[in-house]
């Protein structure tokens, strides 16, 4: 994942986490010789285990693979997970623990591979015809009213509003289910950009429903909190 | 949450601003450990709760990450 300045947050002073472990962390890293090659070993350990506590999370959505198969998805996260961690060791600003700032590396890479390896071989629903799901989630019975009039409403916006493009995103991602970094892998673009046109999508529909004098947070989520 | 609010829930996402989902990577061990500590994380990092909300890669990220650091407490 590509870094990005951050900006105005940077200026904010938050609590600090540094501490003598994150430290010590740094220095074996950045140390010639030896020294660093002892400390990658132990860095490798501790991602293997953060990429193992995510994939034993996973599996049970990943009936079809086999223990070699996590095994190795596992190890592979591992190593990837190290080898971002060395190139960008000099964005730890110890504003967490080394190892917690470590540990997303890991994370981030075993969820990846497993939601792209759950949607292998499988067909990214993108096209028109995956309306027939939306109006079948209208006419759900548990609907209300007020609801089903603005996921009709919605409809309209989504139709005649949004680009070719955000429509694709928005179907695939938000009524679909596809994952955004299977979707950024087909569309052969990045998770952010792909954030970026969902957001702005859903801000069009936003202002559609606001335009028509309708209530957005009653109907969205007064249930979900 | 039934299935039409979850559906109108995914395509308004969260209201107001939120992070990206470049920027919640990087500020999310910070942010988790201000979780664990007790502070207002949300405070500390305007618009990582709207992100969360909205985008359901990163919220199974941060899921992950804050019980993974929670078990070294």
């Amino acid at each position: 994942m590509a870094s990005v300045t951050v900006g105005p947050m940077e200026a904010q002073i938050a609590p600090s986490f540094a501490d003598a472990d994150s430290d010590a962390w740094v220095a074996a890293l950045r140390a010639p010789g030896p020294a660093r090659e002892a400390a990658s070993a132990r860095l490798h350990e501790l991602l293997l285990r953060a990429a193992r506590f995510e994939v034993n999370r996973r599996r049970v959505a990943l009936p079809h693979l086999r223990g070699d198969d996590f095994d190795d998805l596992a190890l592979q996260s591992a190593d990837d997970a190290l080898m971002a961690i060395l190139a960008k060791l000099d964005s730890f600003r110890g504003e967490s623990r080394f190892t917690t700032w470590a540990y997303k590396f890991a994370l981030l890479e075993a969820a990846v591979k497993l939601r792209k390896r759950a949607w292998q071989g499988r067909e990214v629903p993108l096209k028109p015809e995956t309306w027939e799901l939306f109006a079948a989630e209208r006419s759900s019975p548990q609907g209300r009213a007020e609801r089903g009039e603005l996921l009709g409403e919605l409809q309209v916006a989504i139709d005649g509003e949004l680009t070719p493009h955000q429509r694709e995103v928005l179907v695939a991602l938000a009524i679909n289910g596809v994952p955004i970094d299977v979707l950024a892998e087909r569309l052969n673009t990045t998770r952010g950009a792909l954030y970026k046109t969902l957001h702005d999508a859903r801000r069009k529909l936003r202002a559609h429903i606001a335009g028509k004098g309708m209530a957005l947070e009653s109907a969205s989520e007064e249930e979900g909190r | 949450m039934n299935d039409d609010r979850k559906l109108l829930k995914a395509l308004l996402g969260p209201e107001g601003p939120e992070l990206t989902c470049e920027q919640c990577f990087e500020e999310l061990d910070r942010y988790v450990e201000l979780e664990l500590a007790g502070a207002d994380a949300d405070a500390e990092v305007p618009g990582m709760q709207a992100h969360l909300e909205g985008c359901p890669a990163c919220h199974e990220d941060h899921e992950s990450l804050k019980t993974l650091a929670g078990r070294d407490i």
